[in-house]
């Protein structure tokens, strides 16, 4: 009796052994649920299909910010109208910045490469909430098809600027609550990605993975996710509290009926300086995954840029005052959130000191993935210092509303968030698509953009501090020759985007087989085959030891 | 070992994980409010005098009903999630019924509330209130943003109770397996705390 009881379980084993393997042989390009082709994709709740997806939508918005910011660079090559009126060029920053924060650079790293690698990084087979993760996928399409859409509707494109000041915003006829509420669903998108983001952190590590044995991509989104869940409803309530004025005249900031246009200020950047940081945290992530790997060398200083994530994204909610200097405030409050301001600075400074640490005595090979990291410390580097000229009350009357921010905020963006997105492409392609790109194009690429993004950009420096006033139409013509110069770096910038793109799309189809671990690095992503399996590991990995312990 | 792997695959369930993610969403509706009760703050220092002149508008009784009906509706919804786990199904599924009365309740005393404003000429943009003082107009400007992002936030919980009661009854929430109901018992009790705060900074601080 026993032994055929015995026996029965057994084969009970076996069956449910082969069923597993069965289950694990595919990767998770490949279709195994119930749905096939593109609906296999769009009702996947597996986070690497998600990843992807937020990834493709992204790339093309960008493509349709990148185009509009073309068409702006066209107009100012010369001052008067060059193409467009003043009111679409007015719509061209709007759209510009709506698409670029909110559809870009907000979920830009951490929807598409957080999902993707954080489930991998801390060993877990998914998100802590799969389901509510396609859900939050489906609100960011959904709020970007509002944010187009409005820019097509009768009344015409929005033409507040991204920021959508008050009073403005309240008495302008454009479609201002169509972009409100496409902001507003934007945000509750990205608050589910964050709320989903720190339980996952919370609860599905490894065994013996600890908070200071996780790698530092985690840490970086783990902070993310905090100021996404923290500050994103402030600004939901303020767009709401827009929305409502437009309505039924309510008068939160309309003076004639009592309210204070500032008070909108305050509640906007309560929100969007700490979403500053939502951009920034998760390249500085991506940054510090990089350069150990190339370097082949144990990351320097792991609790300090471990805290420093902490750090920025404590005190990024105290420094908000430093957008309106000159909007009229208290002479304590000005000098308190300038020292505030000064005060962030360091735990990013902690941060770069750290990289170039950890590069001392590495042995360096110089890949893309590399090559980007670079360009990341150095654009980073002048943008941040530029900041601190933003950041000190004096210097920034000077400047304030000039297009040294526009300079200033677009080397801390794009050259940073930007680059580190590039990056983080670049290092991760292989485990993505199991397929390798073409070094030497990506090479060049990235060299190309790096001397057009310089191109465009730094002249606006220059200009900004001779009173370049950012946001114009117009311009008088001793800033033309700076314009153009920006122009042309504009042009160079997109031929290097169009190298980057037009090798990457070629590869992920054509590319040559890639192995499993390309860049021989440690964390736990290069562990497991090149793509990974449908749930990723076999069998949950026991951590023993920190991360980056090269051999 | 393999027994764990392909219940992992069939079921993912961390109760611990869902309630974590529902405080932390409570925190994000907390500072959605908070962002209103900070316009509150600034504009009751700024017009403090014209504030209370306005709150003496609001019927306290009205106000002081509608906060016992929410308390007891919070009681109901966590005495509801103490019968589920000791298995009464039937005495939770109709707690959870007083729970949605209540909040019914609440809704329609809020709506006579809001009716007797209106009657009197007292909504954003009226003639009224365009005569009155800044003070007066940003008061009610409030109220009416405050309470009726709140009754918004009732109504959900209505919902949301009425899905659950659904799935007890369906057995797919159960003594077992209750942390559906536990979850929407803590929305419905912050539904109820923000009350709590509504209810003194518009109708009792004078």
């Amino acid at each position: 009796m026993e032994i055929f009881a015995q026996e029965k379980i057994n084969k009970f084993i076996g069956k449910m052994r082969a069923e597993v393997q069965e289950f694990y042989r595919g990767t998770y390009l490949e279709n195994t649920g119930r749905y096939k082709g593109i609906w296999a994709w769009l009702t996947s709740t597996d986070h690497k299909r998600i990843g992807l997806m937020y990834l493709y939508a992204i790339a093309a918005f960008f493509i349709v910010g990148v185009i509009i910011g073309l068409l702006m660079r066209i107009e100012l090559i010369s001052p008067g109208k060059t193409i467009v009126e003043p009111q679409t060029y007015n719509g061209f920053f709007t759209v510009h910045g709506i698409i670029m924060i909110f559809m870009v650079v907000i979920p830009g790293l951490s929807a598409t490469f957080g999902n993707f690698c954080l489930p991998i990084m801390i060993g877990a087979r998914d998100v802590a909430f799969p389901r509510l993760n396609l859900f939050s996928f489906y609100l960011f399409l959904f709020g970007s098809f509002l944010a187009i859409l409005s820019q097509f509707l009768r009344h015409g494109p929005p033409d507040t600027g991204w920021t959508f000041y008050a009073p403005y915003s309240t008495t302008t006829g454009t479609n201002v609550i169509m972009a409100t509420t496409a902001a507003f669903i934007l945000g509750f998108s990205s608050i589910l990605t964050g709320l989903n983001f720190i339980v996952t952190v919370h609860r599905m590590r490894a065994p013996g993975m600890t908070f200071f044995r996780m790698p530092l991509f985690p840490w970086a989104l783990y902070a993310t996710a905090w100021i996404q869940l923290l500050a994103t409803p402030v600004v939901g309530i303020t767009l709401l509290m827009i929305i409502a004025e437009r309505l039924f005249n309510i008068g939160f900031f309309n003076p004639e009926l009592g309210g204070d246009p500032v008070l909108y200020q305050h509640l906007f950047w309560i929100y969007s300086h700490p979403a500053v940081y939502i951009m920034i945290l998760p390249a500085m992530g991506v940054i510090t995954e990089i350069i150990p790997t190339f370097c082949q060398r144990k990351v320097y200083g792991y609790k300090a840029i471990a805290l420093s994530s902490v750090a920025i994204a404590a005190v990024g909610y105290l420094v908000w005052g430093h957008h309106m200097y000159t909007s009229g405030m208290s002479g304590k409050s000005l000098w308190l959130f300038s020292f505030l301001t000064f005060v962030v600075a360091v735990p990013s400074a902690i941060k770069v000191f750290n990289w170039l640490a950890t590069m001392y005595k590495g042995s360096i090979d110089m890949k893309p993935p590399f090559l980007f990291a670079l360009f990341f410390i150095f654009l980073f580097t002048i943008g941040g210092l530029t900041g601190l000229v933003l950041g000190a009350l004096a210097t920034n009357i000077q400047v304030h509303d000039t297009s040294f921010v526009v300079a200033h905020f677009h080397y801390i963006i794009f050259g940073g968030m930007g680059f580190a997105a590039f990056a983080a492409v670049h290092y991760w392609f292989p485990k993505m698509y199991g397929r390798m790109y073409n070094i030497k194009q990506a090479t060049i690429a990235s060299i190309i953009m790096f001397i057009g993004f310089n191109l465009l950009y730094f002249p606006q420096f220059i200009i900004g501090i001779e009173g370049m006033p950012r946001r114009y139409y117009d311009y008088f013509p001793e800033f033309q020759p700076a314009q153009v110069i920006s122009t042309i770096g504009g042009f160079v910038l997109t031929a290097g985007l169009i190298l980057m793109f037009y090798n990457l799309i070629r590869s992920a189809r054509k590319g040559e087989k890639a192995p499993a671990n390309p860049w021989n690095g440690t964390t736990l992503e290069w562990q497991i085959p090149s793509p990974p399996p449908l749930e990723n590991f076999e069998e949950i990995p026991h951590i023993e030891e920190k991360p980056y312990s090269f051999k | 070992m393999e027994h764990q792997a392909k219940a992992h695959l069939l079921e993912h369930r961390d109760d611990e994980a869902s309630k974590l993610g529902m405080w932390l969403f409570i925190f994000t509706e907390i500072l959605l409010f908070g962002g209103l009760f900070l316009v509150y703050a600034v504009y009751r220092a700024m017009y403090h005098t014209q504030f209370h002149e306005a709150s003496l508008e609001l019927n306290v009784i009205f106000g002081a009903v509608n906060t016992i009906v929410l308390l007891v509706s919070s009681m109901a919804v966590a005495m509801a999630l103490t019968a589920l786990q000791e298995n009464k199904v039937k005495l939770s599924r109709q707690l959870i019924w007083l729970t949605i009365l209540c909040a019914f309740i609440f809704l329609v005393n809020k709506y006579f509330e809001w009716g007797g404003k209106f009657e009197h000429d007292i909504y954003p943009g009226s003639e009224l209130l365009k005569k009155l003082e800044h003070g007066h107009i940003l008061y009610f400007g409030l109220y009416f943003a405050m309470t009726g992002l709140h009754a918004l936030h009732v109504t959900v919980g209505m919902i949301i109770l009425i899905v659950v009661e659904r799935r007890i009854k369906a057995g797919k929430v159960h003594a077992g397996k209750f942390v559906f109901l536990e979850n929407a018992a803590l929305y419905w009790h912050l539904v109820d705390l923000i009350w709590i705060f509504l209810f003194p900074l518009l109708y009792l601080i004078t």
